[in-house]
């Protein structure tokens, strides 16, 4: 059974449809990138699976659990780590802080006290700065904290929307080298929004590509990007 | 010297009042985006606690005759459990609302505390005696300052230390500041969004307490009024510093409190009665200089 199953959401904006009966899975240990063009609906997919927005329709299921309009921190608590779209680190809190906030739901202090050394061990720049406010960090220092704060709630899953936005080629790869050491080494399940279909299949994994709230295809990273379909389906074409 | 010293301590334990009062709004707006202006309702409602109620223009002092080891928690918790009562059944229905109905909501319930009271204990100021030889003046190197001064001026300190550590040393501060910067990210960390909101009011309904405590001691009366009187100064304050800056709160609440003070002893005698028209002209001129206050808080994200 898959670790995350979403069936069917929809969700509209005022009048603007953003997903449209959108389905997605992801099984324990595996990687699903989501792609597609600006204004596909990935984000939106993210939240929703997040709680931060409710679908008007559909089924989600995270570890066993109905969590279709669920609380975030309720969805939190199942092992849903969320890295949004721009990251949103807590510019005025410590590094550190931000860090331990991710620990907020777990009963066994002493193990966040390990993972927190865990962290500093992959992420040694982090610990040498500490104490200082997280706002002054670069953006790919930033995508590295926030990703460090999402491992430090031990989840199931990490949802990750567009590591890649901002930051220069260089440390791109630094960011997708650091996430496929975790993932191999920890058994990790992500779920990455990434419009770079290259970027995916030099990650691998599984992929959906959605276009104007749907998911229009499906497959293996890697197959994909080498065919014809993906461009296809990005841009539209053959669609009548 | 003598007459600095005892400026000094006028303009410090009237800020003093200002900043607890202007903290207790801010902490509220940083959560929730809430300008709650019910806050000096609260001031009045646990002083009115204090005594039996009566319409009579003699107070029957009631749990103010309590030991003061007594008196003070309970006080405390009176105005954290108005404050948290007032989340649970009116704030919280409001959370998705935009600001202007939540202030609205917010003086709604203001005036319901208001005229409870006043079916209660009709609108007569009545006066109470608590603690009153703390008033009787004593000399600090040639100036008269009344002990309950220094009192008010040390307790603030304490609060204000308090409160930082419990905002900066334990988990629930690290939560509520991380929900004052970015609520909805802060939940998808798994911080329980109605405990951070409770806590905030809790903290807030207790320092509103303080400063009623605080006020009945130094005026010796209870008034309906007396709350809201100080709230309109602490909201002031609160924009002054720069909406959900805590610290901002604090030093523009002692600002106004030692503005006050100067223009009392400064202005010419004639002028005097109009003290708070240069007061709030001031303010004017600073909003003008800094619209967004001495601190523009970083909370600039808007809540889920
Ligand atoms: N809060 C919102 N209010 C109204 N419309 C929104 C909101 N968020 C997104 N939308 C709209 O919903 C659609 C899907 O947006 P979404 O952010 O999910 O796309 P995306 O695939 O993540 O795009 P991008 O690649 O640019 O990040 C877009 O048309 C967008 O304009
Ligand atoms: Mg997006």
């Amino acid at each position: 059974m898959s670790l995350l199953s979403v069936e069917n959401i929809s969700v509209r904006y005022g009048q603007l449809t953003a997903l449209r009966r959108a389905s997605i899975k992801v099984s324990e240990g595996e990687t699903l990138f989501v792609t597609g063009p600006n204004g596909a609906g990935k984000s939106t997919l993210l939240k929703a699976i997040a709680g931060v927005v409710t679908p008007r329709e559909g089924f989600i299921r995270f570890a066993g659990q109905q969590i279709a309009g669920k609380a975030p921190e309720d969805i939190a608590r199942l092992g849903f780590s969320m890295v949004p779209e721009g990251r949103e680190v807590f510019g005025g809190l410590t590094i550190e802080e931000n860090l331990r906030l991710g620990t907020g739901m777990r009963a066994d202090k002493d193990q966040a006290a390990r993972d927190l050394e865990q962290v500093y061990a992959v992420f040694p720049m982090l610990k040498d700065r500490k104490d200082q406010q997280a706002g002054v960090l670069s953006g790919g220092q930033q995508q590295m904290l926030v990703i460090g704060r999402a491992l430090m709630a031990a989840p199931k899953l990490i949802a990750i929307d567009e590591p890649s936005l901002g930051l220069a080629p260089k440390v791109i790869d630094d960011v997708y080298a650091t996430l496929i050491r975790l993932r191999d080494s920890r058994g990790l399940t992500l779920l990455i929004v990434e419009q770079s279909a290259t970027r995916a299949s030099l990650t691998g994994g599984r992929m959906v590509l959605m276009r104007s709230g749907e998911v229009a295809l499906e497959g293996d990273a890697r197959e994909l990007s080498k065919g014809d379909a993906l461009r296809q389906a990005y841009f539209g074409y053959g669609d009548h | 010297m003598t007459a600095l010293l005892q400026i000094l301590f006028d303009a410090l334990s009237l800020g003093s009042l200002y900043a607890l009062g202007a903290l207790g709004i801010a902490l509220i707006f940083g959560v929730m985006r809430l300008v709650n202006f019910a806050h000096g309702d609260y001031i009045s409602f646990c002083v009115f606690a204090m005594l039996w109620p009566s319409i009579d223009a003699a107070a029957i002092v009631f749990a103010g005759k309590l030991p003061t080891y007594l008196l003070v928690p309970l006080i405390l918790l009176i105005g954290a459990g108005l404050s948290v009562l007032s989340e649970i059944v009116v704030f919280r229905r409001f959370r998705n609302a935009n600001p202007a109905t939540m202030m609205i909501a917010s003086f709604a319930l203001g005036f319901v505390i208001k005229y409870f009271l006043l079916m209660l204990y009709s609108s007569r100021p009545k006066s109470i005696d608590l603690w009153s030889n703390l008033s009787q003046q004593v000399e600090i190197m040639g100036a008269r300052i009344p002990p309950l001064q220094v009192i008010t001026i040390v307790v603030t300190i304490a609060i204000l230390l308090a409160l930082t550590a419990f905002l900066k040393r334990t988990r629930f501060g690290l939560e509520m500041r991380a929900a004052a910067e970015n609520f909805t990210m802060a939940r998808m960390l798994g911080v329980r969004a109605n405990m951070v909101i409770m806590m905030a009011f809790a903290v807030s309904g207790m320092l509103a307490a303080a400063i009623g405590l605080i006020l009945v001691t130094q005026t010796g009366t209870v008034d309906i009024n007396m709350g809201a009187n100080l709230m309109l100064v602490a909201f002031v304050a609160t924009v002054i510093g720069g909406l959900g800056s805590l610290p901002g709160a604090v030093i523009a609440g002692y600002l106004i409190g030692a503005a006050t003070v100067l223009m009392q002893v400064v202005l010419p005698p004639d002028a005097r009665p109009f003290r708070d028209a240069f007061v709030y002209g001031a303010v004017i001129v600073m909003l003008i200089w800094r619209p967004n206050g001495l601190f523009s808080s970083k909370a600039t994200k808007q809540r889920v």
